[in-house]
């Protein structure tokens, strides 16, 4: 656990650079981290897919998989890799402020 | 006469019929259970059965045997949950009303959700091990098996047994090298999570198993479809694994009698209070289980810690008082690494696997998130314990339903 000064805020960040306490999260804070991870800018659907994430973490206590944001219409997996290459649930859950996607162990 | 009504005789419903036998006044209140098959599985078995270590006998037996005799168990398909009749609706068109319904219908692999997967090449030259037929089916191939490229695949998650997958392929590795073959077989191990361990911990405790038994990562992966021709798995990006042998765990889901009542989610897990075990929007509906939408692994450790918590919500609930939030996501898990050794792991919602001696605090006999024989020997003995005691609804002594932080090292 490391504290970090992103957006001029200074939040508590794991190894990963991923925000562990999600109260610490801003609209700022998310736009560094997507420069930093490649994306220039967050579109609106860039944000429609960060807002489900958190709305759905929120809810349940985890995070949705790819297959539950295609089913429930948010965006298409395809879409999903062009918004956020390279892992797309890993990314956005981090600029999200959210906790990368684990299993158990 | 007030009825309970159990859907599913699986490891989570079978516990907890005999739970509640044991507290309820069944002067007031009779139980019925209801499933379409008499084969219970004791489903950890299946990680044996490729291997030939276990065989039929070790890991399929009759239900009947397992629930108390005055319980009444009904043999037929379940048609449809009707909540709003506070009704089930059976196959040959009984109806039953009941005043609590209890869901534990578990999940199944779904292996015509990936594109390719279920058709040609199937029990072939892929295959799953999470059912008895894939199992077996597998096992025939690899006594055959002379070397080649091994894909041990995880399709998406949420997985039944999340550790499995890892298990099968350190097995693979143990079972390759007896069989002399390990120089000409290669092993790769490909999943949509970011890592083979992706917990802090575990990752720093394990994280060089991997390497250390040439068994190589495919992170990240997120499969498009299969290409049984080619035999080849192709990823939303692009990505492809070639394969001889593709060991996969497809899609999970929920069964499709949730799809078909409407109580389901995309995957057909049923929204569920993560710490009641109260369906969400149906105060006499409760679920146990697999057929959870919970972020708990899905195991039969944790149906066990769920249904000592289910039985004391059931009677709350009866009395009209307040349930308990009393589920904390308790699992406790034993992972095979090969060659006579085996980790353990116990955790829950708030905790990740950490170091330790279990369940005696600084005792043991178990070690924490360690390899030892122990743990292995822990792991084979639990086919004992599974159906002699927790089938059975009793507690292994030792273990509380709620994790204890004691004699763990917890990092700060």
């Amino acid at each position: 656990m490391a504290t970090k000064i992103i957006a001029g805020k200074q939040v508590e960040v794991n190894e990963d650079g991923y925000l562990t306490d999600p109260s610490q999260w801003t609209k700022e804070i998310a736009a560094e981290i997507a420069r930093q991870e490649g994306i220039p800018v967050l579109t609106d659907n860039h944000w429609k897919v960060l807002n489900y994430l958190q709305k759905e973490m929120r809810e349940t206590g985890s995070l949705p998989t790819s297959r539950k944001l295609k089913v429930t219409g948010v965006m298409s997996i395809k879409e999903l890799y062009e918004l956020f290459p390279e892992g797309p649930l890993k990314k956005a859950a981090k600029i999200a402020g959210l906790a990368k996607p684990a299993g158990c162990v | 006469m007030k009825h309970i009504v159990i859907l599913g005789t699986g490891t989570a419903g079978t516990m907890l019929a005999n739970h509640l036998f044991r507290v309820i006044d069944r002067t007031r209140f009779d139980i019925t259970i209801v499933d379409q098959y008499a084969r219970h599985y004791y489903q950890p078995g299946f990680l044996f059965i490729p291997f030939a270590t276990y065989r039929e006998k070790d890991i399929v037996k009759n239900i009947k045997n397992f629930i108390p005799e005055k319980v009444n168990s009904i043999q037929e398909k379940i048609e449809q949950i009707q909540p709003a009749a506070n009704q089930v609706l059976l196959k040959n068109g009984m109806k039953i009303a009941y005043d609590i319904l209890v869901i534990a219908t578990g999940c199944k692999t779904a292996p015509h959700e990936i594109e390719g997967l279920a058709g040609k090449g199937w029990y072939d030259n892929a295959f799953d091990f999470y059912t008895y037929e894939g199992a077996c089916a597998l096992r025939e191939k690899l006594k055959a098996w002379q070397g080649g490229r091994i894909a041990v695949h995880i399709a998406e998650m949420p997985i039944k047994c999340p550790v499995a997958p890892l298990e099968f392929a350190f097995l693979a590795d143990a079972f390759m090298t007896r069989r002399g073959v390990r120089s000409k077989t290669t092993i790769t191990y490909v999943t949509p999570l970011p890592g083979a361990f992706t917990k802090q911990n575990c990752s720093v405790v394990l994280g060089h198993l991997l390497a250390d038994k040439n068994i190589s990562l495919v992170p990240d992966f997120n499969i498009a479809r299969n290409d049984p021709d080619a035999r080849q798995l192709v990823s939303y990006d692009g990505k492809k694994v070639d394969y001889d042998l593709l060991v996969t765990v497809p899609t999970n889901k929920g069964d499709d009698l949730i799809a078909r009542s409407g109580l389901g989610d995309e995957l057909n897990f049923v929204p569920t209070n993560m710490h009641t075990l109260q369906a969400k929007g149906h105060e006499n509906i409760f679920v146990i289980g697999d057929a959870t939408d919970l972020p708990s692994s899905k195991a039969g450790s944790v149906a066990h810690f769920q249904s000592e918590v289910l039985a004391v919500n059931i009677l709350r609930f009866i009395k009209g008082e307040p349930l308990l939030p009393d589920f904390d996501g308790h699992a406790n898990c034993f992972i095979e690494s090969g060659f006579g050794k085996a980790f353990l792991i116990d955790f829950n919602y708030d905790l990740e696997p950490v170091q330790g001696k279990f369940p005696l605090p600084f005792v043991g006999p178990f070690s924490l998130l360690k390899e030892t024989r122990i743990n292995h020997l822990g792991k084979l003995a639990f086919k004992w314990i599974y159906w002699n005691l927790l089938l059975h609804g009793h507690s292994m002594p030792g273990i509380s339903t709620r994790m204890s932080r004691v004699g763990k090292k917890i990092p700060h």
